[in-house]
């Protein structure tokens, strides 16, 4: 397909790449400002107290501090959904919650100073587990929070966004079943999206009212809009993006150190850059949701299935911000994945006394996969259903339908991703390797080898608004403003492709203006995998805008109309006779064009991705070693090959696959500490142990935009969890449900394990 | 008032991407503390912000840099310990006066060896050292050589492909 487009599916040379490998890209914590100030934060040692008496007059003494504030210093801003958590409260809700704040003029002398407050809490009863949490005696966390149930529903999705799956007759669904199975089901191990470079924020405040922020945010615009609200709604907010070293959804969540930053600026009148460190990054900021499912399937022989029944419980941690968006978008893609008539799935948002659950990749739907598909595969078990045939029988259709995260209901409209499934099973080898349930493929002495697949796809691909411009300037270049940082996916250089091709301009008369909100428009920003056909839609329409202007600009004075010109190269042409030309200048040197474009959300799109893995397992030591891994997709047109074989290669990193053989977060529940949070003990894949990875991509066309493409990035990392423990299940014969697999697990499961430890692992 | 810095045996000598850098020890935000890793001296004070610093504490590699033909960790190491010593960065790598970039930097941005771009300079000193030691590593060489660097949006393949080439190139 690449061949019709001059820049569209060729691997060109990220714009940003000698800056990369030489450098020079400045991140947020490469930026330096005259009189800059450093921020650190005291945290809590305590799950749950109320702070008693601060007393911070040995801090404010040491030469160099320049600020302390503690709650009863700093306005009424507030976060979350509902807005009820306070950028500093009087109530410590978990180990790390932020106690007080430092600004001073160097890092160390803030470090120095914190050592420096001294703090009186009187503890309270805390609670780590979700279901003891919704015990009527269990510590409460908000008063506005009742049982510590959390408010269901988005308002940004709208008065009737999604909260629970409930459709048709679950009795009736069941009573068409031939097989039924039930049981709990949980993902559990909080993974760490975990980007190298660590969450933080640079603030200036300017009085009365106005303040700048630099973020490391994938999406940079919605800081601004953020903050707006934490700051109820009467600070004007700026936000500059710059590149973002890493993401994976999580620093959508940085409005505390943002407003920490700011709060610090506004009782300093300096600008203050505070950074967290590899310790706060793992043990305060963000993670996965822990999810725990108890639920029912009805499975018909062939493969229908006939009913799904539930609770889905949700540990957002102590505060939620979007994890009713995650259960909405969860409980949209699981229909997605699963056609079902008959549906009675209910989630419940519980907080308890550990640090936030956030966005990563995957939002909702992976976590909800991850237990569904093993209640699946009981059922597939009984029947004898190949999962690889279940998966792809039940994916959605074009003429099927879903509810989406605002409780309408969408009809498909893309293509039918059969084809692409199928193209990837070949790739594998599945039907050379699959088995049967429970039965390896192959044993070598104490090894043996197992194979599990695995689906997910997200109709986020059009989720949300964009808007962006295009500047057309008389020496024949163009400038792009669209509110987009660069943080990894190639997404900048990819909106300079699209519009450099509707243009036919050179690449590199093309640039994209920096992610600044005070000079672009609305923009959503790269989240999930709305990039490529959302923001693109934007830069497309954008550039088609200006570039009919400046026909209707030029069109006298070639003497003809502006449908019968073309452009190329800087040059404006009549079709059908490239000889009758004139320059863009000839807009006049003191002129540019302004195009604008605007994306509206489109439901009706959905990605796919069938991931296939072969593992081998150790049976006298446990240890799963991941070999192989195939994705398949079809994205409609590839935009950038390298960079979406990228994408594609991270279903390994960012809490993906690995989520299922060694990542986790060990919360001590006795204590509400984590116990590893530092890169040595939280566990990361190394190079020599890459497994080899196959990406099958296919390229059918799509009713999306003018290049039919769609993206497909945020999904990789969500077939995979699920379809290694298939694989493990498979390898030694007996079913293992718990994430991670450690050795421990896998010998438990196998009831191999000594010295009489406690069983985890076998369902 | 900081007259004991200038004293001889008070100072520090670096040599930094061939740069020979005199520094004074003391607090001040110009001078070297005892304190201070060569990765913040590297960064806050003499503004070689290419360095990254991800764990800070000797786990991700992302602070690689190269002294005296070995890599080190410089979050791991003290500056004073490194007086009289030549560390080359990732600033260093390019030609001086050419800019021309180094072939191994050349390679990563023709296969498109990174996606976030983080880790990126310390995966290109971790392979510059190999190259100089080992100029044409086999695959498994090249991984192991990268085995202590963190990437989180999974570049390896991609790097992995670089680094060979850029070691054919130097054969």
């Amino acid at each position: 397909m690449g061949d019709k487009y001059r820049f569209i599916g060729k691997a060109t040379p990220r714009r940003d790449a000698t800056e990369i490998v030489t450098g020079g890209t400045r991140y947020l914590n490469d930026i330096q400002m005259p009189d800059m100030l450093y921020g650190k934060v005291l945290r809590s040692p305590h799950p749950h107290a109320l702070i008693k008496r601060i007393d911070k007059h040995q801090a404010l003494a040491l030469p160099g501090v320049k600020a302390v504030l503690t709650w009863e210093d700093v306005p009424d801003w507030r976060g979350g959904t509902p807005r009820h958590t306070r950028v500093l409260d009087r109530k410590v809700r978990f180990v790390g919650d932020a106690v007080a704040l430092v600004a001073a003029a160097t890092e160390g002398i803030a470090q120095e100073a914190l050592g420096l407050i001294a703090v009186e809490y009187e503890v309270l009863p805390a609670v780590f587990d979700m279901e003891e949490a919704l015990k009527p005696d269990a510590p409460q966390l908000y008063e506005e929070y009742p049982g510590n149930r959390v408010t269901p529903g988005m308002p940004f999705f709208g008065l009737n966004s999604l909260t629970e799956i409930v459709m048709g007759d679950v009795e009736q669904g069941f009573g068409q079943a031939d097989v039924i199975t039930e049981g709990q089901f949980g993902y559990e191990n909080l993974p760490n999206p975990l980007p190298p470079e660590p969450p933080g924020a640079i603030a200036l405040w300017e009085e009365p009212n106005r303040v700048t922020v630099w973020v490391s945010n994938q999406a940079s615009y919605m800081d601004k809009i953020t903050l707006y609200h934490v700051m109820n709604r009467h600070v004007e907010t700026r936000s500059i993006g710059g590149p973002c070293g890493g993401s994976f959804g999580s620093k959508f969540m940085s409005w505390q150190v943002q407003s920490y930053a700011a709060l610090l600026s506004r009782a300093t009148g300096k600008p203050v850059k505070l950074i967290l460190t590899k310790e706060e990054h793992l043990a305060v900021f963000t993670m996965r949701p822990a999810s725990r499912m108890r639920a029912k399937v009805g499975m018909k022989k062939d493969g229908t299935v006939t009913a799904v029944e539930g609770t889905w419980l949700v540990d957002t941690g102590y505060y939620s911000m979007t994890t009713q968006a995650q259960v909405a978008v969860g409980c949209g893609e699981v229909q997605i994945m699963v056609r079902c008539p008959n549906w009675a799935l209910q989630p419940v948002i519980v907080c308890t006394n550990r640090n936030a659950s956030g966005i990563v990749r995957g939002f909702g739907g992976q976590e909800l996969k991850c237990m569904l598909i093993p209640l699946l595969s009981l059922a597939m078990e009984k029947l004898a259903i190949d999962p690889f045939e279940f998966l792809k029988k039940n994916y959605v259709k074009p003429g099927d339908g879903y509810v989406w995260r605002d409780g309408n209901w969408y009809t498909y409209r893309g293509v039918d991703y059969a084809a692409a499934m199928e193209k990837g099973a070949r790739t594998f080898g599945w039907k050379e390797k699959w088995k049967g349930w429970l039965k390896p493929t192959a044993i070598n002495g104490a090894t043996r080898r197992g194979v599990g697949v695995g689906v997910h796809g997200n109709a986020d691909i059009g989720e949300d608004a964009s808007e962006a411009y295009v500047r057309l300037h008389p020496d024949g270049t163009a400038m792009l403003f669209s509110c987009v940082t660069e943080h990894g996916t190639g997404q900048r250089s990819n909106f300079i492709k699209m519009v450099a091709e509707v243009l036919q301009l050179p690449l590199e008369s093309v640039s994209l203006a920096p992610a600044d909100s005070l000079i672009n428009p609305y923009e959503f920003g790269p989240a999930g995998s709305r990039g490529t056909y959302a923001i693109g839609a934007a830069a497309i329409r954008a550039a088609e805008d200006a570039k009919g202007k400046l026909f209707e600009l030029l069109a006298p004075l070639l003497k003809t109309r502006p449908e019968e010109l073309d452009t190329a190269d800087g040059i404006v042409f009549v079709k059908g006779n490239p000889e009758q030309k004139i320059p863009w200048r000839a807009m006049s040197i003191d002129r540019t064009i302004t195009g604008f474009g605007r994306f509206e959300p489109d439901y009706t799109l959905s990605n796919c991705m069938m991931s296939f893995v072969e593992v081998e397992v150790d049976t006298e030591t446990g240890k799963v070693t991941l070999l192989r891994v195939v994705n398949a997709t079809d994205v409609g047109q590839v935009i950038d090959p390298p960079g979406l074989a990228g994408q594609l290669n991270g279903c390994l990193g960012s809490g993906g696959i690995d989520s299922a053989i060694f990542e986790e977060t060990v919360l001590d529940r006795s204590t509400g500490h984590i116990l590893n949070a530092n890169l040595i003990d939280y566990k990361w894949r190394t190079f020599p142990e890459l497994p080899t990875i196959d990406n099958v991509v296919m390229e059918t066309p799509f009713p999306s935009h003018r290049f039919h493409a769609v993206g497909v990035g945020e999904i990789a990392t969500s077939p995979g969890p699920s379809a290694i423990l298939m694989a493990i299940s498979n390898a030694i014969g007996t079913w293992l449900h718990a994430y991670p697999a450690t050795p421990e697990r896998v010998l438990a499961a196998l009831g191999t394990l000594s010295h009489g430890e406690k069983k985890r692992g076998g369902a | 008032m900081h007259g004991q810095a200038i004293e001889k045996n008070n100072m520090l000598h670096l040599t930094v991407n061939g740069k020979r850098y005199a520094l004074e020890q003391g607090s001040r935000s110009d001078q070297v503390a005892p304190e201070h890793t060569l990765a913040y001296t590297l960064r806050e004070t003499l503004g070689l912000t290419g360095t990254k610093v991800s764990c800070d504490e000797g786990a991700c590699g992302a602070c690689t840099v190269i002294m005296d033909g070995k890599t080190i960790l410089s979050c791991m190491t003290l500056t004073i310990e490194c007086d009289g010593n030549s560390i080359t960065t990732i600033e260093g790598l390019s030609d001086p006066t050419t800019k021309k970039l180094d072939p191994l930097q050349q390679a990563f941005i023709d296969h498109t060896a990174f996606q976030c771009g983080f880790c990126t300079p310390g995966m290109i000193m971790s392979a510059k050292a190999l190259l100089r030691e080992n100029p044409a590593p086999t695959e498994e060489e090249v991984k192991e050589a990268l085995a202590g660097n963190f990437c989180r949006c999974i570049s390896h393949y991609h790097v992995v492909k670089a680094v060979m080439a850029a070691s054919v190139k130097s054969r």
